[in-house]
């Protein structure tokens, strides 16, 4: 099994999932499809689905945390048991306390928490499946969350991994090419600030491909946004079909 | 659960001003140039209990690492490796903002990105650790303890989890009829990789690596990146809220690559020196 080669780009630059090697999973992006939240949004990114809600600004527990001059952040990623091919047993792993903490960092990074102290914000990330992506594709439901929540940011937060796959680079990449490939990295961005608000890496890039990388990623990262912007118009001019 | 950290006080906010001054005339504090690296000293094999330990300080800080073997079974999609996780604690005794209790985000952090280092760069022969496919493996367990913190912690982490493993000497076992026994001696791990990160810290456009404590408190954002012989890329992590002025990226790339080759050369002269005395 393992001498067997799996080839996850053909010769003609062809991913194992049909893409070219810039291009996106078909993304699906609803807002408000959490009722009891303040804010919620839906991410489908291929086979990768994720919700997030907001609840916020609220009071804080416990009360000690609060801060005088701003809003708490909280933030938790966490999968469903059932999100993975070997059942995630329950409750929070090192991964998903890592994840939940680059996450709220990088949306600390645009919400304007001095706008409510001693408050708390609260973001939920749940991927209900898992198929490469996941803390990305959170972020870009997170972000729309707080929009729908009304929390005032600096910027939408539009995020996207880029990968190395069989010696080249391929944007977005899916769990498959993260698993065999040579490098994941995440990056997310507050566009209309030029900035990066999450940048990690995990694997081997040479120092070269870096700016090619990060290139792509702004390509993928502007065609999210987009599609960002275009979710939330169209929930605020027409009536969608989750409402009624 | 992650939750917001304290925002900067007014104090740090005055020291901000006063470190992005001097950045303007490349100076520092503590009189580095915005690229310099404080001093490193490496202790290996303080303590004979472990297979393997060192004792780092980069200026202020202090790292100490222990490594231990077991033999365990593999994991079952990697039949035909031996495996090793990496845990950090941030020791109450090491600072006032130091708890006692489990890890908390910012130790599993610190834990996770030294492993991404040392797993991406595949500095460990892994394959070399099984023992029997399948069933039985060396698993080694790296602990790291900050034991005095004064700052970035990243780096002198990661050259202290190097030093232990390249001075590890783990117990050699070898299968009898299928089973596996201690043969008293001992073996070395030949590390087929030294990648060391080094930490950023950035205010408004201007970048430093190696922050101290005074530093650290007035960023605006920080990062780590590592990089290895080969001037591969093998990490990266963003690890506090911020922007990163996307024009700044290329810059510290190169300087990180700059950097670690210094550290990799401070490293090797460290190891030299007591392999000498070791003969000597």
């Amino acid at each position: 099994m393992n001498n067997e080669k799996l080839k996850l780009i053909s010769e003609e630059g062809i991913r194992i999932d049909g893409r070219r090697l810039e291009e996106l999973r078909p993304l699906k992006i609803e807002i408000g499809v959490l009722d009891k939240s303040d804010g919620s949004a839906y991410v489908e990114l291929g086979r990768t689905k994720i919700f997030a809600a907001v609840f916020g600004p609220r009071e804080v527990h416990p009360k000690h945390l609060a801060l005088p001059d701003r809003a708490i952040l909280n933030c938790r990623y966490h999968m469903t048991s059932f999100s993975v091919d070997e059942r995630k047993p329950l409750g929070m792993t090192r991964r998903e306390i890592e994840l939940s903490k680059v996450i709220r960092e990088a949306l600390e990074s645009v919400v304007f928490l001095e706008e409510f102290p001693r408050t708390s914000i609260d973001v939920y990330v749940e991927v209900i499946q898992a198929d490469g992506g996941t803390r990305t594709a959170g972020l870009t439901a997170a972000s729309l969350a707080l929009a729908e929540a009304g929390i005032p940011m600096a910027d939408l937060v539009a995020a996207v991994a880029i990968g190395k796959v069989e010696g080249h680079l391929v944007l977005d990449l899916c769990d498959i090419e993260d698993k065999y490939g040579e490098a994941d990295m995440p990056i997310a961005m507050a566009p209309r600030l030029n900035s990066i608000v999450l940048l990690q890496l995990n694997g081997r890039l040479m120092k070269e491909e870096f700016r090619k990388a990060l290139e792509l990623a702004k390509k993928g990262i502007l065609e999210i946004y987009q599609k960002q912007r275009d979710a939330l118009r169209k929930k605020y001019s027409e009536a969608s079909l989750m409402e009624v | 659960m992650s939750i917001s950290q304290m925002k900067k006080s007014l104090t740090a906010r005055i020291v901000q001003e006063k470190i992005y001054n001097l950045l303007m005339q490349g100076r520092r504090l503590d009189g580095r140039s915005p690229t310099d690296i404080r001093p490193i000293n490496i202790v290996t094999g303080l303590v004979e209990k472990a297979d393997g330990s060192a004792l780092v300080s980069m200026g202020g800080t202090k790292i100490l690492v222990g490594i231990k073997a077991e033999v365990g079974s593999p994991y079952s999609d990697r039949p035909r490796e031996g495996s090793f996780t990496v845990n950090a604690e941030l020791l109450p005794l090491a600072s006032i903002s130091f708890e006692p209790g489990p890890p908390d985000e910012r130790g599993v952090e610190l834990a996770r990105v030294v492993d991404r280092s040392i797993r991406e760069s595949k500095c460990i022969d892994l394959e070399k650790l099984c023992l029997i496919e399948g069933e039985k493996a060396y698993i080694l367990f790296i602990d790291i303890y900050v034991l005095d913190y004064d700052g970035n912690y990243y780096d002198p982490s990661t050259i202290a989890v190097l030093a232990a493993l390249a001075t590890a000497r783990i117990p050699r076992y070898e299968v009898v009829n299928g089973k596996v026994q201690k043969t008293g001696e001992y073996f070395n791990l030949q590390l087929q990789s030294l990648p060391f990160t080094v930490t950023f810290g950035i205010i408004k456009e201007k970048f430093l690596v190696d922050p101290q404590i005074e530093e650290e408190s007035a960023l605006d954002v920080s990062l780590i990146i590592g990089v290895d012989e080969k001037d591969n890329v093998v990490s990266i992590q963003k690890n506090s809220p911020g922007l990163i002025p996307e024009n700044l990226l290329e810059q510290m790339i190169e300087t990180a690559s700059e950097k670690s080759k210094f550290i990799r050369q401070k490293f090797s002269e460290a190891l030299n020196v007591r392999n000498q005395n070791e003969q000597g």
